[in-house]
């Protein structure tokens, strides 16, 4: 089985806190001069922009996963996967009903723009991103799951917005494949502080806002090809060897 | 009841946006969590908490609120204080706990409706 370099947590313009730059074009040429051979596509609490990124890929050497970084009621940021941009429109309807009636302050918290596949702005999202969901962790893992996704926690070794940061540890009976790194810690260091990953694949991902984060890989997964069921049987082997992080 | 009022009447220190202090106070909203506040809390609320970043700020702004107390005498960040002169929004700190502060605070907003 052939080795694929991932990154499977990037913003677009479309994330307040992201540089306009995140476009289409730009994210994908980098992704690929970085030698990265999947990505995912994951704004705050939006799939907005995932429709223009897969279009904007087709035929080319990277493939993008559609996909979503939801905030949950206890400050949990969770990467949620989908096989198509259809079943991320379709997650975004319901975190969409499940965040607070705010408009978002552009001037507080930056602009939120709407891309298509060449990169140009179409609109911007004026509801309020960089918020809360009022759903729990284990809603959104059951919820992504049932819609066939794949979801687990974000940069866990942050102090803010992590699973460890908020809830402590990782709920035993969290039925989540992997949890994500930040590329401020590498495996063996993340292993000795949090003990308790030992269960999961660790994934390591830029979490990119600017052009320049996306950066040599440091995740590979072999899978059959590159795509998201082949990334989601990967993750669920419970065999090491299909993944390496660094 | 405004939150100079506020500030003289709990001897709370204020650390900044000391040119707003005329607001009426709405009300007064409790939390440490920024989301929740952000769903919950009220324009012209006093916001009570522990946290001590400048996002507390950006709360703050988004949502008109009157002012932000920081309980229990935790320091407010050097940021924190240089964007609230900049939003002009009141940061007031003060020793006492959050319940201290709640409580006095329900009893005199509550005197003064």
């Amino acid at each position: 089985m052939e080795k694929f370099a991932v990154d499977l947590h990037i913003h677009t313009a479309l994330s307040p806190c992201a540089d306009g730059e995140m476009t289409p074009p730009a994210v994908l040429a980098r992704a690929a001069a970085s030698g990265l051979r999947v990505i995912a596509i994951t704004d705050h609490n939006s799939a907005a922009n995932t429709p223009a990124f897969v279009e904007a890929a087709a035929g080319g050497p990277v493939t993008v996963i559609p996909g979503m970084e939801v905030q949950t009621r206890e400050e949990v940021h969770l990467v949620c996967l989908f096989a198509g941009t259809e079943e991320a429109l379709a997650w975004q309807e319901v975190v969409y009903a499940h965040l607070p009636p705010l408009k978002n302050n552009e001037r507080v918290f930056g602009v939120q723009q709407l891309l298509n596949a060449a990169g140009e702005v179409t609109g911007i999202e004026e509801r309020l991103l960089l918020t809360s969901t009022d759903l729990s962790l284990e809603e959104v893992v059951a919820e992504v799951q049932a819609r066939n996704g794949v979801c687990y926690p974000a940069h866990v070794d942050r102090p803010a917005f992590s699973v460890i940061g908020s809830l402590g540890f990782i709920p035993q009976e969290l039925q989540i494949p992997a949890v994500e790194i930040s590329r401020n810690i590498n495996r063996a260091r993340a292993l000795e502080k949090f003990p308790f990953l030992k269960g999961y694949h660790l994934l390591c991902c830029s979490d990119a806002h600017r052009l320049a984060e996306i950066n040599r890989p440091r995740t590979w997964i072999r899978m059959r090809e590159p795509g998201f069921q082949a990334l989601a049987e990967a993750l669920w082997d419970r065999c090491r060897e299909r993944i390496e992080v660094d | 009841m405004t939150v100079k009022e506020v500030a003289e009447a709990l001897g709370l220190k204020v650390r900044s946006g000391a040119a707003k202090l005329d607001q009426e106070v709405s009300g007064v909203y409790v939390s440490d969590l920024l989301s929740d506040v952000m769903a919950h809390a009220q324009e012209g609320n006093i916001w009570i908490t522990l946290q001590i970043h400048p996002n507390v700020i950006a709360v703050a702004t988004l949502l008109n609120l009157a002012a932000v107390i920081i309980s229990r005498g935790a320091e407010p960040e050097a940021a924190t204080l240089s964007r609230a002169d900049e939003e002009g929004i009141p940061v007031l700190t003060t020793n006492q706990p959050t319940f201290e502060v709640a409580g006095r605070l329900y009893q005199l907003i509550g005197a003064a409706k």
